[in-house]
């Protein structure tokens, strides 16, 4: 009979950062010298980034966690005898009864954390690849069928009903298609694409396969941000492995069906995340915007007919096939169906992925897992959905997380993220950050943003030191009205709703004098 | 005439034939359904304001100058990249979209120079015509933001200069450099407003890849690239359009002119042959007209050696032919000749032929053709039964597998070498058959299939080869041959190929080529739907030029690739009218047409508009006038516009020639080395003086026409004319165009043609004629003309010129991009900053062997001569191959080449002389003599001035 106790400590790169590999280092060291039989097995993350590295034990079937653990906390643990669930200020109990864990509604993480990113057994345990088996048999119309059931929709930001841009590849001519993967998060606030990817890289692969075979392509690129080198490790591997178990490669699983997958490590531009950069990049050119149409889906990488979809969006399918799109859409209010994972971040407590069904609050989202700000101060502003997003008051917090109530008030929920300022944040200077950003990261085709952001930034600097105020602010409305109409894609066009919302909702932030 | 610009409908021509019906403006039309929103708009004449939207580019669609709104689409589409849609209704003008276009503009104003009024562009500035067009009135930003105003300016190409201060990133330039050009030595570097035009990485225009065709200068919407001698002059006020005077390209130009000076030289988008393109030497190479070495009095001298002195035309005139009547009297008729010229006009060229037939009444005429594709003649008119290429250019976009064979388009032919280039990137492959490997092999997203890089020489065994493996692998195109071809003579030429010599795996011994990638290459070919195959000298200048020419067209009959758009076997032809040239007759054996001087019907309607007897016997041919010269039955010669002393083989030669006659006219812009054995010397016009029609590669007939008056005083064909009078022949021809009208009665291919015509139809392709009242683009659609496709047997016999120890390597020679042939008009241009001399290029293991190491001094020895010049060690040639280029005088190629050519034509065999290479110091015997002669010339010369 095994003795030896399973330690679980996730390799992802928000525990690495924090001395994750060096509690793994320590703990196996311990071990040896007390004789204490352990397999060190490195999961992935549950997404609790504030308690990170959080290391379970595996007792009696169940998993015990305890974090934030640091190198030299294990002594302690071993004294505190862990390993059979002793108690410990840094105990938090079952996994499974964390709060913050137990009242979310896991569809597409429901494996992170849970297992090994590199056991495909793990993952087959785990109701891994039953949606591509089902696709292999029932083919590509009743993926297509299933996907509209579910109300899938581009999580990458845009929030593009998925069903229709497959069904627009199915339906395209052309020699050959092609699924591209955006997994260029780069997004400020965000880290969802890498968590699945760190934590449950083989779901990707799975959606990218579903996909493939649904529209006809047979070959995928996942076009990764030159920050995520563990990512990449784990990706790189898992393809390996599934390649090594038919589940990737020719004729997969004896269908017939042959699907290749690649990785292509970005351009280190965040423009190179909007679709038709990022294909420009994969086509090895610099990262610049298409105009469109033709759309992607018609005339996307090398010309030819390409499903551009994000990391979760196309982990989310597996399961929706497995499932049925309808258990899926049972997630969800109005025409936001299903979950997303929100990713809590800046000045919150409880930083982390929160996947829940869209339709509860940001407030709730806030205070109920995030436990407020850091700070303990109030909330005094909120960006959601990254750099473009908009920035809400605090009377703008009962907004329901859902696509178009976000719409509605000239926000976006955007890739999830949530970003949360205390009231010591200026404002003015979060709005010229935007333009800032937005001069930075500019791909430069398009004038409205090449030149526009720049003096973007001029303007905000003359209001702020109070040259000609009246007038810069007129001229700051009419440049961000010029950038929204003007520009080619969202990146010039959505950079005024941050510096709209900061006007709107903070004037007095503009006008240090009375501040 | 004030000037207009050419028209810009924003977008790309739309292909498709539907149309769909919208609404602009509240205006309803019917437009192509596959036309941009601009381009309809632009049609009925609203112009959408633009800046990074030209016709000649696909759409970008970052400018963002041209939105519109559209009823039902939200935002304000860009009309540059929006599609029109059955039913669309666009409004171009709005309030909403007025101020959006303003604020652009503003945006740009906020970094840019406002220096208008002393800008090289202004009156010819899109941006600021767009500001004024959106009606900015002020720039909110102040112009104290970050910005660009101090960037440094590029002056190192020649011809123009960059200005990145004035630059708007509308990216013009670089997608043409990708686009026209297809060299793609420009991009975008940095983001933001950080991005900057680049070439290649970061380098000077003039280091770069850059070849310098000026498609970004066209391209440019503002004074960022400009032509430096706009900077220079300022805009021009009118414009004249014209034809280009170097390759056979014949690119149709826009003379940019400022009263009787030219300014600028813009390719026509109207131009058939180049659609709006140019290369270096037509966009900028024209300056030599004005050059101060060029003469503008007629000299005469009584003997070669003597001091020049200046004449009047009739003193000169008068001194000519009274030479050539005492030669004639005394050496009887036949001793005298002319040759014309290529670089002349179709009218010249006649007017030169005519006199030899009437005045002189003999057959002794010939051209520069001789030297270069006199094969192509015989070969093609031989087995088809046209003396001429069969396609136009623009088939090439409709191949799918292009064989190109002894030819380096983008050094000679650049403008074409474009639209292959664009044709291979769309994805059709490319088989190179050359000893080097050209460019055309491996560039920027293009790649040979395969390069057989046979030795200089061997053509024909491999042509053998291709032929072998497609009959023995059954890849012919037997229907084909059955209704097209003549049977008993592809029964024999079968029989011929299948030959075991003709196996590829015979052949590769001979040709250095591996026996697979032959079959490969021939199975390529032979599979694809349209295959075409373009040719250069490489094919024509060696002893078996003409067998060659014939196996191309036994290859193309065989595979059934004559007589649609994408097939064909094309010449590109050297100089701007050398198809002219031949098509007026020429030759010794033919008259205007290719009519046979031999056929008593033809020279009857010749001699009854003639008004004389024409010798029914042919004449000699420019080696044989070389060898009577030295015997001394030929002793007087009248030479139009070509320097046989530099461009033929074998110099020594050929002085030895020159230097036993007793009347040589020249007739050109500058004292030629030829002139230096001349009597008489005929200031000629350059083609911005002409009028008259040049006839490309493709047998178009494109106008020349003068921006400027004869700057000697006199048009070349009344010169031609006042000497017959002289002689004693009375030639009245009172213009050109009735030159024209008389070749047009006599030709029956150019039967329809006339300027008046041409004038308002813009170009043709002969024939032309009462069958194809509007020319003929495509030859051989239905029939050959020949009527049945003749297959001719290519048996391969080796050339006597034969590497041995003491002459170990074969060099072959060609020219370059940047000069042009005998390099007369580009040495006397800044072309000559890119190449100044002539160099050998050899491979590293043969100058390692040698000693011989880059840029040193090499002796080039064959057995005719020897000469001194540079080495440049290059993996372009293969080991055992030297190359060599002919543009200087001082190097004097020619030296070392041999007089062996081809059977039929006596085509030189400029491309096969065996050769030894060493180190050396100093100059060899032949290039002291030549520097002491031109020494002395040079002191006769200032006597002239005085």
């Amino acid at each position: 009979m095994n003795t030896s106790t399973n330690i679980f400590i996730p390799r992802d790169t928000a525990s690495i950062s924090m001395g994750g590999d060096e509690v793994a280092i320590k703990i196996e060291e311990i071990a040896q010298k007390e004789k204490k039989e352990v397999t060190i097995i490195r999961n992935g993350s549950w997404g609790m980034s504030w308690l990170e590295p959080l290391i379970e034990i595996e007792i009696e079937g169940h998993r015990v966690a305890y974090g934030p653990i640091s190198e030299t906390d294990v002594i302690d643990l071993f004294e505190a005898d862990f390993l059979k669930g002793g108690s410990h200020p840094l105990k938090l109990g079952n996994t499974n009864d964390i709060a913050y864990l137990k009242n979310q509604q896991r569809w597409t993480f429901r494996r992170c954390g849970l297992i090994d990113p590199a056991s495909i057994e793990d993952y087959i345990k785990n109701r891994g690849f039953s949606g591509l088996e089902i696709a292999l048999q029932k083919g590509s119309s009743h993926v297509l069928k299933e996907l509209e059931k579910s109300g899938l929709r581009g999580r990458g930001g845009a929030g593009f009903p998925t069903a229709i841009k497959w069904q627009t590849v199915t339906n395209a001519e052309g020699d050959q298609k092609y699924i591209a993967c955006n997994a260029d998060e780069g997004d400020s606030g965000t880290f969802s694409d890498r968590i699945l990817m760190e934590s449950d890289p083989l779901a990707l692969i799975e959606g990218m396969t579903i996909a493939g075979l649904t529209v006809g392509a047979n070959k995928g690129y996942i076009y990764l941000r030159s920050e995520y080198p563990i990512a990449h490790e784990i990706l790189a591997s898992a393809i390996k492995t599934a390649k090594e178990h038919n589940w990737l490669g020719k004729d997969i699983q004896a269908s017939g069906f042959d699907f290749e997958i690649d990785i292509h490590i970005g351009g280190g531009s965040y423009v190179c995340g909007e679709e038709t950069a990022m294909l420009e990049s994969l086509e090895g050119k610099a990262g610049m915007i298409r105009f469109k149409p033709p759309l992607p889906a018609l005339e996307g990488l090398f010309g030819k007919p390409t499903v551009v979809n994000n990391v979760v969006t196309l982990a989310s399918v597996p399961d929706i096939i497995d499932q049925g799109g309808s258990a899926y859409s049972a997630y969800g209010v109005n025409r936001s169906k299903g979950t997303l994972a929100f990713q809590l971040s800046g000045n919150v407590k409880q930083g982390g992925l929160v996947e829940i069904a869209f339709g509860i609050t940001l407030r709730e989202l806030i205070e109920k897992w995030g436990g407020g700000t850091a700070s303990g101060k109030p909330v005094y502003a909120v960006q959601v959905g990254g750099p473009l997003g908009a920035y809400f008051p605090n009377s703008l917090l009962d907004t329901p997380l859902d696509y178009e109530a976000f719409a509605a008030k000239d926000g976006m929920v955007g890739h999830g993220g949530v970003v949360v300022f205390d009231d010591t944040a200026d404002m003015a200077i979060q709005a010229r950050f935007a333009m800032e950003f937005c001069s930075i990261e500019s791909c430069g085709k398009c004038t409205p943003c090449r030149i526009g952001s720049i003096r973007g930034v001029e303007v905000i600097d003359r209001i702020i030191n109070n040259e000609n105020r009246e007038k810069n602010m007129d001229l700051l409305n009419d440049l961000c009205e010029t950038m929204i109409d003007g520009s080619l894609c969202a990146m010039g066009g959505m950079t005024p709703f941050p510096v709209k919302s900061a006007l709107q909702y903070f004037p007095e932030d503009f006008k240090p004098e009375i501040k | 005439m004030n000037i207009t610009r050419q028209i810009d409908l924003g977008t790309e021509a739309g292909r498709c034939k539907e149309t769909v019906s919208i609404e602009i403006d509240g205006k309803p039309m019917n437009v192509q359904a596959d036309i941009s929103v601009m381009r309809a708009a632009r049609e009925i004449g609203v112009d959408v304001p633009k800046l990074c939207a030209t016709d000649s580019l696909k759409s970008f669609g970052s400018c963002r100058l041209c939105v519109v709104e559209i009823e039902g689409k939200k935002g304000f589409p860009a009309s540059c990249t929006t599609i029109v849609e059955d039913g669309m209704k666009i409004r171009t003008q709005t309030e909403k979209v007025a101020k959006l276009r303003r604020n652009v503009m503003e945006l740009y104003i906020s970094d840019h120079p406002l220096d208008c009024l002393t800008c090289s562009a202004n009156g010819d500035c899109e941006l600021q015509d767009m500001a004024g067009a959106v009606g900015l009135r002020d720039v909110r930003y102040g112009l104290e933001g970050k910005n660009h105003l101090d960037a440094v300016i590029d002056e190192s190409n020649p011809y123009f200069s960059f200005d990145a201060s004035k630059c708007i990133v509308c990216s013009r330039c670089v997608r043409a450099c990708d686009e026209i050009q297809g060299t793609l030595a420009l991009t975008i570097e940095g983001r933001g407003f950080d991005s900057k035009v680049s070439a290649s990485i970061n380098e000077s225009f003039f280091d770069s890849e850059c070849v310098s065709c000026g498609a970004c200068v066209q391209a440019c919407p503002t004074a960022t690239l400009m032509e430096k001698s706009i900077i220079d002059h300022g805009q021009p006020e009118h414009s004249v359009d014209t034809t280009c005077a170097y390759c056979g390209v014949g690119c149709s130009f826009r003379a940019e002119m400022k009263g009787d000076q030219v300014v600028r030289m813009t390719p026509s988008k109207e131009g058939k042959a180049n659609n709006g393109h140019s290369c270096v030497k037509g966009r900028f190479a024209w300056g030599y007209s004005t050059h101060k070495e060029r003469v503008l009095d007629p000299l005469i001298r009584e003997n070669i050696g003597d001091p020049w002195r200046k004449a009047s035309w009739d003193e000169a005139i008068t001194f000519a032919a009274k030479r050539f009547n005492e030669i004639q009297n005394k050496y009887g008729r036949k001793s005298v000749g002319g040759i014309t010229s290529s670089r002349c006009t179709a009218e010249e060229v006649y007017a030169v032929q005519k006199l030899v037939r009437t005045a002189f009444n003999n057959n002794n005429v010939d051209t520069c053709a001789r030297v270069c594709h006199s094969p192509t003649g015989y070969g093609l008119s031989q087995t088809l039964g046209t003396s001429a290429g069969t396609q136009p250019f623009e088939s090439v976009m409709d191949a799918d597998v292009i064989i190109v064979i002894g030819a380096n388009p983008t050094d000679g032919h650049p403008v074409f070498a474009s639209q292959m280039k664009k044709r291979l990137r769309q994805g059709a492959k490319l088989i190179v058959l050359d000893p080097r490997k050209i460019d055309l092999v491996k560039s920027p997203h293009i790649k040979a299939e395969y390069h057989l890089p046979l030795l200089p020489g061997t053509n024909v065994p491999l042509i053998n080869a291709l032929a072998h493996t497609i009959v023995k692998e059954n890849l012919l195109d037997e229907e084909y041959i059955k209704e097209r071809c003549d049977l008993e003579s592809f029964a024999a030429w079968k029989q011929c190929v299948i030959k075991p010599e003709n196996d590829p795996d015979n052949v590769a011994g001979i040709a250095g080529v591996d026996a697979q990638m032959i079959r490969d290459a021939a199975r390529l070919y032979a599979n694809a739907k349209r295959g075409a195959i373009y040719y250069g000298l490489g094919v024509t200048e060696h002893s078996q030029g003409s067998t060659m020419v014939m196996g191309m067209a036994n290859l193309a009959m065989s595979t059934g690739n004559i007589g649609f758009s994408g097939a064909g076997v094309n010449p590109l032809r050297g100089q701007n009218n050398v198809q002219g040239s031949c098509d007026m007759g020429s030759f010794p054996h033919e008259l205007p047409g290719y009519q046979s001087v031999k056929d008593e019907a033809i020279r009857s309607v010749f001699e009854e508009n003639w008004n004389v007897k024409i010798d029914p016997e042919p004449g000699y041919r420019i080696p044989n006038m070389f060898d009577a010269a030295i015997a001394g039955k030929f002793m007087g010669m009248y030479i139009q516009g070509e320097d046989i002393a530099q461009s033929d083989p074998n110099t020594q030669h050929v002085e030895a020639a020159l230097g036993n006659m007793e009347c040589i006219v020249v007739q050109d812009l500058f004292l030629n080395e030829t002139a230096k054995f001349a009597h008489v010397f005929l200031p000629g016009t350059s083609f911005l003086e002409k009028d008259g029609t040049f006839i490309n590669a493709e047998r178009r007939i494109n106008r020349v026409r003068p921006v400027m008056k004869p700057r000697q005083g006199m048009a070349e064909w009344k010169i031609t004319q006042n000497l017959a009078n002289a002689l004693g022949y009375p030639m009245n021809f009172n213009s050109e165009s009735e030159i024209m009208d008389e070749i047009a009665l006599l030709t029956p291919t150019f039967r329809n043609v006339s300027h008046d015509f041409l004038d308002r139809f813009g170009s043709v392709q002969w024939p032309c004629n009462e069958k194809a009242p509007t020319g003929t683009p495509i030859m051989h659609i239905d029939n050959f003309v020949r009527g049945k496709g003749l297959f001719i047997e290519t048996d391969y016999v080796a050339t006597e010129e034969r590497t041995t120890r003491k002459f170990p390597l074969i060099l072959t020679t060609g020219r370059t991009l940047t000069q042009y042939n005998v390099g007369a008009q580009t040495r006397r241009t800044e072309n000559i900053v890119w190449y100044r001399e002539d160099l050998l290029e050899i491979h590293p293991h043969d100058a390692e062997t040698r000693g011989i190491k880059d840029g040193s001094r090499i002796s080039l020895a064959s057995r005719k001569g020897d000469i001194t010049l540079t080495a440049k060690i290059t993996k372009k040639v293969q080991p055992g191959v030297v190359y060599t280029t002919f543009h200087d005088p001082e190097t004097g190629a020619n030296v070392v080449t041999t007089e062996y050519s081809d059977w039929a034509t006596d085509c030189p065999e400029y491309k096969v002389t065996a050769v030894q290479v060493a180190p050396a110091t100093h100059r060899s015997k032949w290039q002291n003599e030549f520097h002491i002669r031109s020494k002395k010339e040079g002191k006769i010369l200032e006597t002239v001035k005085h």
